[in-house]
């Protein structure tokens, strides 16, 4: 066995990489494949065991019920939202990291950053509903003296609820792209007389775009996938999750052709930003 | 050759079924398919799958345990897990893992057709003579004369009002209404067995309609009790279904009326009085819960004593008492803290309980006797009630 495995690089990489590959397999490929073999079977309507018969019901009742369709719309538009708020956010930051602060303070402030991500992803979110409670929570009291009250739960709470969450998962890839740029192009651009504004519209955040857009596919994508945060956050706001997460229990078939909605969304996404060059950024 | 293989496959498959037989001859079945007994004392474990209340070990407040004293005297280890709806039960309980399950009605059937739960040897368990008359062999407890469980206790879903904020209500109007007082602070349940609900008020404000039974609706009623919750939408600050968030909510001050348990007022109460609870003209729906024993449990003995354990007098007073519900021991009533909790629940009144509709799974046969008109099934009410809070 061993000379066999000194002898041909070939079966030495074999099995090197065959852990993982059947663990991207099984897993990954198998449970979307799963999934939607679900979504074609039927349930028997009164124990709601799943039938393993034949039907597009499923996807009928998807893409016919208007109300599937403005729930997408409405998780694209959070998942977006959430996407540009983490970028508009995220960008300065990773520049005043990457750039500006001394070399020495660097890794205390990408400490910082993760910080959040040690707390449990719950306790962050229930302690954004305290704040939320239209009467008594923290914003209300926050906002209340310049004559406005809180939004309370809904579509906005999500937002800033996810914004809070995937912030970090921007940032990073951010601010590595950004420590990548060589300072001799900055130097060049200012000789060249640009202002700090052209050098950044110019040259900075066309080269880190690819650094975003990696970032963005976290933020995206988490945001398309969440139920938990909308629970807690949303009122009576719901999203795609939230379909899956109503319907699992009594009509699993179902509920399997509305979670492939996120996975097709996901799939667009990523197929068309592959040009960008970001998925080798990952 | 081939004949060989197919033989070989045979003794297989033989030698399999004697083995499994062997394995299930703890379950050995008596003339109507339920354990013959006697009961052994086998010490196992069982996995309980209750609602939040009714099988308290401690973990929630420590005076409140009636499950230690259990694992104590019979050497069975109890591990529970609480659920929130009915519907959560039953998918929990479909993918296997419990031993018994405390089951509303809208559940008990699903589970009974579906082969999940085993007729239970009414013997075996000494307590169930005290079981009040009226709770014994109802449809959502016995299905062809084989008992599937026995009876825990029943309430209404009561109307539920924060004092000093809601003036105390006497018609479900306040959460149905646009006009409500309480706009944008009303709460429902977040389940499709709360169309029901729409149901009843629509029983007393819309005679016309001629719901009998709110879990019997053919497509017009139906289609009426899904505008009347259309009409209540703007009026809901959350729906519910975690009992926790919800009790959370009103104590913020985000909630302050709606559907509610007696159990979730009991708890608010706990310090002082914050809110009030109240069963309102029209009636209510409610629940009717029943103890029964999964077709799959390893631990029958264990399963079995747990049974006659819940509904022993005394415990049954106290998880009773706990919930906030009506007992189903007749002897619980002299054994509770509060001498005055079965007239408080109405525990021996048979006509409290006369507009109080017990949840059950609404069949394409109407329930209530119809034949001229087809009823939605519960299947149909689910998929509306997921558009519904997706619109």
């Amino acid at each position: 066995m061993r000379d066999l495995l000194n002898k041909r690089a070939g079966a030495r990489a074999a099995t090197l990489i065959s852990l993982p590959l059947l663990w991207l397999v099984v897993l990954y490929i198998g449970s979307l494949f799963a999934l939607f073999i679900t979504s074609i079977w039927q349930i028997d309507t009164f124990t709601s065991k799943i039938v393993r018969e034949f039907t597009l019901q499923n996807f009928i009742d998807v893409f016919t019920d208007r109300a599937y369709f403005n729930v997408t719309i409405r998780t694209l538009f959070v998942a977006i939202c959430v996407t540009i708020i983490c970028a508009v956010i995220a960008i300065p930051m990773a520049f005043f990291i990457a750039r500006v602060a001394k070399e020495k303070s660097r890794p205390v402030l990408i400490a910082l950053l993760i910080t959040p991500l040690w707390a449990s992803y719950l306790v962050k979110i229930y302690a954004w509903r305290t704040m939320f409670y239209p009467e008594k929570g923290f914003i209300n009291w926050l906002i209340s003296p310049i004559g406005l009250s809180s939004p309370g739960f809904g579509i906005f709470a999500v937002i800033i609820g996810l914004t809070y969450l995937w912030l970090p998962y921007m940032i990073l890839p951010i601010y590595a792209g950004m420590e990548k740029l060589p300072t001799s192009i900055l130097d060049a651009s200012s000789d060249l007389g640009a202002k700090s504004a052209r050098t950044f519209f110019s040259v900075i955040l066309p080269i880190t775009w690819p650094a975003i857009i990696a970032g963005s596919i976290f933020t995206f994508s988490l945001s398309m996938g969440d139920y938990i945060t909308v629970q807690i956050l949303g009122g009576t706001f719901q999203m795609l999750g939230n379909v899956v997460y109503q319907n699992f229990s009594l009509n699993l078939p179902f509920a399997a052709a509305v979670a492939l909605i996120p996975v097709i969304i996901m799939m667009v996404y990523l197929s068309s930003i592959r040009k960008t060059g970001a998925l080798d950024n990952l | 050759m081939r004949n060989h293989k197919v033989r070989s496959y045979a003794v297989v498959l033989a030698a399999s079924t004697l083995l499994l037989a062997g394995c299930s001859s703890s379950s050995d079945d008596a003339a109507d398919g339920a354990y013959a007994g006697p009961l052994k004392d086998t010490p196992g474990t069982i996995n309980v799958l209750a609602w939040p209340g009714y099988a308290e070990d401690g973990t929630t407040d420590p005076n409140v345990d009636w499950v230690t004293p259990f694992e104590k005297e019979t050497g069975c280890t109890v591990n529970v897990k609480t659920y929130g709806t009915s519907d959560e039960a039953v998918q929990l309980m479909q993918a296997g893992g419990y031993d018994v399950i405390s089951a509303s009605g809208d559940a008990s059937l699903r589970l009974i057709y579906g082969g999940d739960l085993q007729p239970v040897n009414l013997d075996l368990i000494p307590n169930y003579a005290d079981i009040f008359d009226n709770l014994k062999d109802r449809p959502w407890n016995t299905v062809d004369g084989k008992n599937y469980g026995v009876p825990h206790g029943r309430g209404a879903n009561v109307l539920q009002y924060t004092l000093g904020k809601v003036k105390e209500p006497t018609s479900w109007s306040v959460v149905w209404e646009p006009n409500s007082p309480a706009k944008g602070k009303v709460t429902a349940y977040d389940s499709a067995i709360y169309i029901a609900d729409a149901a009843v008020y629509l029983m007393s404000t819309k005679p016309e309609l001629g719901i009998k039974d709110p879990y019997a609706l053919d497509q017009t009623q139906f289609d009426a009790a899904m505008a009347l919750l259309k009409q209540q939408k703007p009026l809901i600050a959350e729906y519910w279904a975690d009992y926790t968030k919800y009790i959370g909510a009103v104590q913020s001050g985000s909630i302050t009326v709606g559907t509610s348990w007696q159990v979730i007022a009991n708890v608010l109460n706990g310090e002082k009085a914050t809110v009030g609870a109240t069963k309102p003209k029209e009636g209510a729906t409610g629940w009717s819960d029943t103890w029964m024993i999964s077709s799959k449990t390893e631990a029958i003995d264990c399963a079995y004593k747990w049974l006659n354990h819940i509904i022993t007098p005394n415990v049954n007073a106290q998880a009773a008492e706990y919930f906030g519900e009506a007992p189903a021991n007749s002897k619980a009533c002299a054994l509770t803290a509060n001498k005055d909790h079965c007239k408080l629940y109405h525990a021996e009144e048979t006509d409290y309980w006369s507009d109080v509709y017990y949840w059950k799974t609404p069949t394409e046969q109407c329930l209530d006797g119809r034949t001229d008109v087809k009823c939605l099934p519960y299947a149909e009410w689910v998929k509306a009630w997921s558009s519904f809070r997706n619109s």
